[in-house]
Order: structure tokens, then sequence, then C-alpha cells
């Protein structure tokens, strides 16, 4: 398990999907902000272009890095992405970004992903917070904003010792807080903007606030064009470079709650 | 040397029995209105009807119990199944219980969703605290396909309550069983479903269990078809199996899951408490889960 230590202000962020230009411009902008510290929740590749580059980014910025789905099937050569996908237009398309990811890793950096922790943690003032990919029991469980009822959340705290839970893997960002300020915070996908119709992408700073940890969840801008044009020079399928263009998800939609789903155009 | 039915019987409970550990209570199953149905599907393998009560209808207490226990246990999702649930006169307290606590599922033939209901159920997936997922089951994109197995007029009286529902804008999903004897094609049920009004069509399979009338209709299991206790000594097997993280509340005590209540022999209680332990999964429906990673939740 990751041990960071204690800060005052920390940037988190998940699934960058191979947008490295988003990559970027978070580092920047989290750093602009005053973040002692820089997590990456994990879901490195997938979806965008030139995977090195994001790898790279993440190896040589100032960033601690945990685990997801993506870069554990990635790390060991894996058939595919443990998205767990059924509906066939769903998986084929799934199955086209895995292939391109899988196949555009240097070794090196394949390796660098499956050494990843699984975990890790750090405090925020006296805080605890604990850091995850998916959820703290499974890598590659969904916790939507829909379906994370506060029970259950009171029920992770307890079982992991911890005043919050930082996770990603949805794609989408919310937050959920207990009476007692404990919870969850899912800290969405800088890789492709959350499905609302915009081109910003999210990221969440963390940040003591007397004896609270507030949470703000940040739009980033970045060069979209450019990044649409390299997927779509790279081969990519144009459904994946219309949700840069758009900010609608266009594919592996299954996953989504009816709640989710219902605010999306497709 | 023959042994008489008793023989055999006592032989056969002191066989050790295969049983999956229980992770942790995910999901609470709230058969709620027991085995009455309006309608009795050739393939239903609960055997359903309107007259059929081995299971009961739920009290809004019972569910109340069921439920409040189940979150104390760290629930994330409460589903309710039948039957028919909209049979129940108190449905939308019921439902109502439940979304304050946890997302909720229903699973429905549809039937009996008229506009005003579907507007109620409209209002709730907009402003519910949590998410609330109507599934609709349909095994046929057009009448004749549908009906031949779950009854004449259903096709349409379902698609009536699909158009309800969308037009109510709720995000609803088609259930469509595989049988033996169909092929159900996803663009037709697509379509179905846009002209319906559907602006974002779901589609879930459920693979075909060859129990309840089901069994009659086409086959039962073979001898073989059950699951091995190498099957389940892979890393997941807990997670694969919804047995492994639900438990299935009716009138008649806690079972696995919603496939086996009409078994005596999965009962395991009279509370979630008392069915804390290993799920048995030595029924040949085991291994049709098994085979599908099947859950009968999304
Ligand atoms: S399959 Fe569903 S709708 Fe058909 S009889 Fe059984 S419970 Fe009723
Ligand atoms: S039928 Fe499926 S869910 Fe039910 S006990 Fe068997 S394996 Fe578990
Ligand atoms: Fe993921």
């Amino acid at each position: 398990m990751l041990d960071l230590g204690s800060f005052t202000k920390v940037a988190l962020f998940g699934g960058t999907y191979n947008n490295w230009i988003a990559l970027e411009a978070t580092v920047a902008d989290a750093k602009a902000r005053g973040a002692q510290a820089i997590v990456f929740l994990g879901d490195a590749g997938g979806f965008g272009p030139h995977p090195n580059r994001t790898v790279e980014r993440l190896r040589n910025l100032p960033i601690h890095s945990i685990q997801g789905n993506y870069d554990d099937s990635v790390g060991n050569s894996l058939e595919d992405c443990q998205c767990g996908y059924v509906d066939p237009r769903d998986n084929q398309f799934a199955q086209i970004s895995y292939d391109y990811t899988l196949q555009n890793t240097h070794a090196d950096h394949r390796r660098w992903l499956r050494a990843l922790p699984t975990r890790g943690r750090l405090q925020v003032g006296d805080k605890k917070v604990l850091l995850c990919h998916g959820s703290p029991r499974r890598v590659n469980e969904f916790l939507w904003e829909s379906t994370t009822p506060a029970g259950f959340i009171e029920h992770l705290c307890n079982t992991e010792d911890a005043d919050l839970i930082a996770c990603t893997h949805t794609g989408i960002h919310w937050e959920r807080r207990l009476e007692d300020g404990r919870g969850v915070l899912n800290v969405g996908a800088i890789g492709r903007p959350p499905n609302d119709g915009q081109r910003e992408v999210w990221y969440s700073m963390l940040e003591l606030d007397r004896d609270r940890v507030r949470s703000t969840f940040v739009p980033v801008s970045y060069d979209w064009k450019r990044l649409a044009a390299e997927m779509d020079a790279e081969g990519l399928p144009a459904e994946f470079s219309a949700t840069i263009r758009t900010g609608w998800w266009t594919t592996c939609l299954e996953i989504l709650p009816g709640r989710e789903r219902a605010r999306g155009r497709f | 040397m023959r042994l008489s039915a008793e023989e055999e019987a006592s032989v056969q409970s002191a066989r050790p029995r295969l049983e999956l550990p229980f992770l942790y209570l995910d999901t609470l199953w709230l058969q709620v209105t027991g085995t009455i149905c309006n309608i009795a599907c050739r393939h239903c393998f609960i055997s359903c009807g309107p007259k059929v009560d081995k299971h009961k209808m739920m009290s809004r207490k019972l569910c109340r119990e069921s439920m409040r226990d189940a979150v104390r246990k760290g629930v994330r999702e409460i589903w309710f199944t039948g039957g028919e649930p909209f049979l129940h006169e108190q449905i939308l307290e019921i439902l109502d219980d439940a979304l304050a606590l946890a997302p909720v599922g229903v699973l429905s033939n549809g039937m009996l969703i008229t506009p005003e209901l579907a507007e109620a159920l409209g209002e709730r997936f907009r402003t519910a605290p949590y998410n609330l997922e109507i599934r609709i089951s349909l095994d046929g994109p057009d009448e004749e396909s549908n009906d031949r197995i779950r009854g004449n007029g259903v096709f349409e009286a379902t698609c009536r309550g699909i158009r309800n529902l969308a037009k109510a804008g709720v995000e609803l999903i088609v259930a469509v069983s595989v049988l033996d004897d169909n092929e159900p094609d996803r663009e037709r049920f697509m379509e179905l479903l846009r002209e319906l009004g559907v602006p974002r069509p779901r589609v879930k399979w459920i693979p075909v269990f060859r129990i309840g009338r089901e069994a009659g209709r086409q086959r039962s299991y073979e001898p073989w078809e059950v699951l091995a206790a190498e099957d389940l000594a892979v890393e997941d097997a807990a997670v694969r199996l919804m047995c492994g993280t639900g438990r299935t509340v009716t009138s008649e005590g806690v079972f696995p899951c919603p496939i086996l209540i009409n078994e005596p022999a999965f009962r395991m209680g009279d509370s979630l408490e008392q069915a804390r332990g290993s799920a048995p999964v030595d029924h040949p429906a085991c291994s049709t889960c098994w085979q599908e990673s099947f859950s009968c939740s999304t």
C-alpha cells in the first residue's frame, strides 16, 4: 500500500485514457493552485492516441500513481480491459481501443504499469483518505453517484478505517458525504469530458478547511482540437474523437445507471 | 443392494453440499408479490400466475424490516420482483421506503403501467435520492414471437406500458429471455424500442433456466449440468455468482437468489441474519448462472 503522508492541499485525478494533452494541462493547473501532491488513481490507457506519451508523463512528472484495471490489463498483456462489457457494440469499441493501447505501449512502460500499487493512503490534516481505483473492494467496481447509497458508504468507511474514500473508474465525478463528514469522492477522469456536452475535463482538489477536508471539482480546458486530430490520424474510431469534440459519450454506455444515462445524448 | 426411497434421501442429505462463501450483502431482492402474477408465462422458471400464492405478497412492514436490516449490513441496491410487483397495492409507498435508503430496481412485465403510474415512476426516477431502474420483460420484438411464450395480448399491453414509461422520461431496460426456440435479434428490439419512444434503448439478455414451467415446455437439466468444486476454486467465484453477494427475501423466508425460491432445500432461514452463511450451489440452475456469469440485477 502506497503511503504518501500528510498534506493540506492535494490534487487527485483519474482516467487519463491516453489524453496526454489534458494530463499536461491538469498537472500545470494543480501546481498553479498550490497542490503539495498530485495523485493519479489509475487507467492510463484506452480511448486516446499514443499511449507512450501519457505513461512517459505519468512517470516523469511529479505524480504518484495507483493501478487501475486498464493498467493491470496492459501491464500484464491480458486479453481485454476488464470493464466487463456484454453489449456487442460496446465490446467491439472497447476491444479496438484496448488492442491499440496494448500494441502501442512500450514494454518498459508495461512493466511500470504492472508494478503500480493497487491502493494508497494519505492524510489531509488528521483525516484519513483511502486511494483506490474502482472501489476499496474491487478494482473494477463502479461507484456511480446514483448507485452508491449512504449506508454503503458508511459501511465502506468503517471497513477501511477511512474518512474519505477517493476513487475513479466511472469517468464521471461526484461526491457524497455522510452527516459526520466522512464520504466517497469519485474524482472523475481527465481523459474525456463527463458526458455533459462540454469539452472540459475534471479533476479534484482536497484541502484542509479547519478540521474538515473540503473537496472541489476543477474543470480543465486543454487543446482538444489537437487531441481529436491525433486520434483521427491514428485511425481510431470516429465515435471516440466525436466524444472529445462534442462532450457526449458515444460508446461503452451500457455500464451507466439509468439516472446517469438519461443525462447524456446517447 | 437397493436403497429404499427414505434411505436414498438420507444418503443424499448426508452428502456434503457444494457451497459458495458469502462475501458481503450487496444486493437485496424482495419477492414483493411472491409468485403472484397477472399472467402465467410458459417459460416462467418460478411458475408464477394469478392464483399461484406459494409465496405470498410481502407486507410493507416485512419489506421495511428486511431493508433496514440490509442497510445495516451495507447493502448497495434493492431489487423488487415477483410475480408482478405492480400488483402490490402499496408498491409506490414501498418503493419510496426503498429509494430513501438505496438505489432500486423493479422487474415487471409492464402490462399494468398506466400513464398515471408511469408519471409517478418518472417523478421518482428524476428526483429520488438514488437511481430507479425499471426493467420490462419482453421475449420477442413482435406479437407473434412474444405472445407464443408470454400469452395472448401480452405484447400489446407491454408495449403500451413501455410507451407510457418512455413518455414519462423513465430510462427503462428491456429484459429478453434467450430460449432454445428463439433467437432474439438485438437490432429488432432496438428498433421496436425506438418506435415506442425510448430514446436510449437498453436490452438485458436472460439465459434460460430449465426449472419451473420452462422445464416442462422445453427440457429440464441433464444430470451432468451441475457445478463441480473445481469450478468454484477460482478467485472471483463469489463475485461471479449473485448468491456470493446477494440474498432474496420472500414471505416464506430467505433464499440465495430469486431463481431458487421454490426449492425448499435452498431456504436459508427466516432472516437475513440467519442467511449469512455460505449458499448451497448444487442445483442444476447454478450451472446456468456460472456459464453465463449471470446476475438478475443489471
Ligand atoms: S415470467 Fe414474469 S411475467 Fe411471466 S409469469 Fe413469470 S413472473 Fe409473471
Ligand atoms: S441459481 Fe445462481 S444465484 Fe441461485 S444459488 Fe445457484 S448459482 Fe447462486
Ligand atoms: Fe477503470
